[in-house]
């Protein structure tokens, strides 16, 4: 059967792996390939590539990171941040991607999802949404959290996986770097009303965060300063995950 | 003429990196063939696969690789397919009704249930049906719509299981299909090229 997957997310900018609390406020958080290189040893099913400041910052994704980090890693790499159109999902996949992420464009311009999906396949296409809590529902917000764009989050799943999206990365971005756990009625919420696999983001501090998004539906946790630094290793999560009857691969 | 010891077939497919990456860290200097010459000359042949059914097929006929393919794997020369490389072997696919693929296997590629996630994205178990074969029991990596239920009964298969039970990979001699992702599935994929790569 499927396993669960557990993703480390590496938010980069200028080269350099960094991680911030609510979007804000970014730390150095080490070199992207040798961490790249260390969660894969340790387990990792998957490795989640963001360019945080490309966006607001109006470039394209450093492919020379993308580039380094295939060279050294034998597992799929999910690759967002500056993807604008089909040319810049090309280069970020011949530089070495297996995915590409997409956020604000997609957003803006909802056909760039269906034109991805037909030219790589749904599989090649995560839509990655970020979430802000409003009263009892969540928006979307996008420019990394810069604007509030007062769309219902699951209305926007709901679209983008009929206009051809094959995974949803879904972030709170309440609890991103906060350490407090994840959003989980955002995530049962969401998961239960698409059909596609959910990656639950933003919040995780222990593997028991990771088994409550499981059980409200997530399909791969994702976690970015929890494995940065050194709470906790991905095999001791892994273990943990086992244990408590969840199907991983070890 | 130079040889060309490993040919990765360029369907104009998106994860042509991962591929060739994983057998340079092999030690193995993967060469892109894109006509039916080079297809016929490579001494193994790589056809790897992310994309649409339909259009990886228009694009291998346009090739001229189809018939190539098709007589490559006939006479048994050493071939690794994988994921949509791996359908097209199939006679059609769900996915793209009334396109004829190179009908190696007799079946037609389905969709997954909706009781389950669509895409499959992830790790699954896969277990061989014979123990000597290239594919051994382990985790793969699979990024799939779409499945094949059965396979040729001259190849050995592999299966899977995803709300249905599906073919994982198919191999024969140095012929080896793959549902799965072997560049993306760590060790055991690693391991998994360096015994097709041997047994070529």
């Amino acid at each position: 059967m499927l396993t669960c997957r557990v993703i480390p997310c590496l938010d980069t900018t200028d080269g350099r792996v960094v991680k911030g609390v609510r979007f804000q406020h970014l730390r150095d958080a080490g070199a992207p390939v040798e961490l790249a290189a260390r969660y894969e040893g340790e387990g990792a099913d998957e490795l989640v590539l963001l360019d945080v400041t490309a966006t607001t910052s109006s470039r394209g994704h450093a492919l020379d990171t993308v580039r380094a980090i295939r060279r050294v890693l034998a597992i799929p790499l999910t690759v967002g941040g500056g993807i604008r159109g089909v040319a810049d999902a090309v280069a970020v996949l011949e530089a070495g991607a297996d995915k590409v992420a997409v956020n604000t464009a997609a957003y803006r311009d909802p056909a760039l999802i269906t034109a991805l999906a037909e030219r790589f396949g749904a599989q090649c296409v995560t839509l990655s949404i970020d979430a802000a809590a409003a009263g009892d529902d969540w928006m979307v917000v996008v420019r990394a959290g810069t604007e509030n764009t007062l769309r219902s989050v699951v209305d926007w799943a709901r679209t983008g996986e009929a206009l051809g999206a094959g995974e949803i990365l879904l972030t709170s971005m309440d609890r991103d770097g906060t350490r407090s756990g994840y959003h989980l009625a955002l995530l049962q919420s969401v998961a239960s009303q698409v059909g596609l696999p959910v990656v639950a983001s933003g919040g995780a501090r222990t593997p028991q965060d990771m088994i409550a998004a499981i059980a409200a539906g997530a399909d791969a946790v994702l976690a970015a300063s929890m494995f940065h630094d050194g709470d906790t290793t991905i095999a001791e999560t892994k273990q943990a995950l086992r244990s408590a009857g969840v199907a991983v691969r070890l | 003429m130079t040889a060309i010891p490993l040919g990765v077939l360029d369907t104009g497919s998106a994860n042509l990196a991962s591929v060739l990456a994983a057998f340079r860290r092999m030690g193995v200097s993967p060469c892109l063939v894109r006509d039916a010459d080079a297809l016929r000359r490579a001494d193994r042949l790589v056809l790897p696969g992310v994309g649409a059914f339909g259009a990886v097929m228009a694009n291998l006929r346009t090739l001229g690789a189809a018939d190539a393919l098709t007589e490559r794997i006939t006479n048994g020369r050493p071939l690794l397919a994988i994921c949509l490389g791996f359908q097209v072997l199939g006679v059609a696919s769900a996915e793209a009704p009334g396109v004829a693929g190179l009908g190696i296997f007799g079946g037609v590629t389905q969709r997954y249930p909706a009781s389950v996630r669509v895409p499959q994205l992830g790790w699954n178990s896969v277990t061989p049906t014979r123990a000597d074969g290239v594919v051994q029991p382990g985790h793969a990596f699979f990024a799939n719509s779409y499945y094949l239920d059965a396979a040729d009964d001259a190849w050995s298969a592999s299966y899977a299981e995803h709300g249905v039970r599906f073919v994982a990979a198919a191999e024969r001699g140095s012929q080896l299909a793959c549902q799965f992702h072997p560049e993306l599935s760590g060790r055991w994929g690693a391991a998994l090229l360096q015994r097709w790569w041997d047994r070529c």
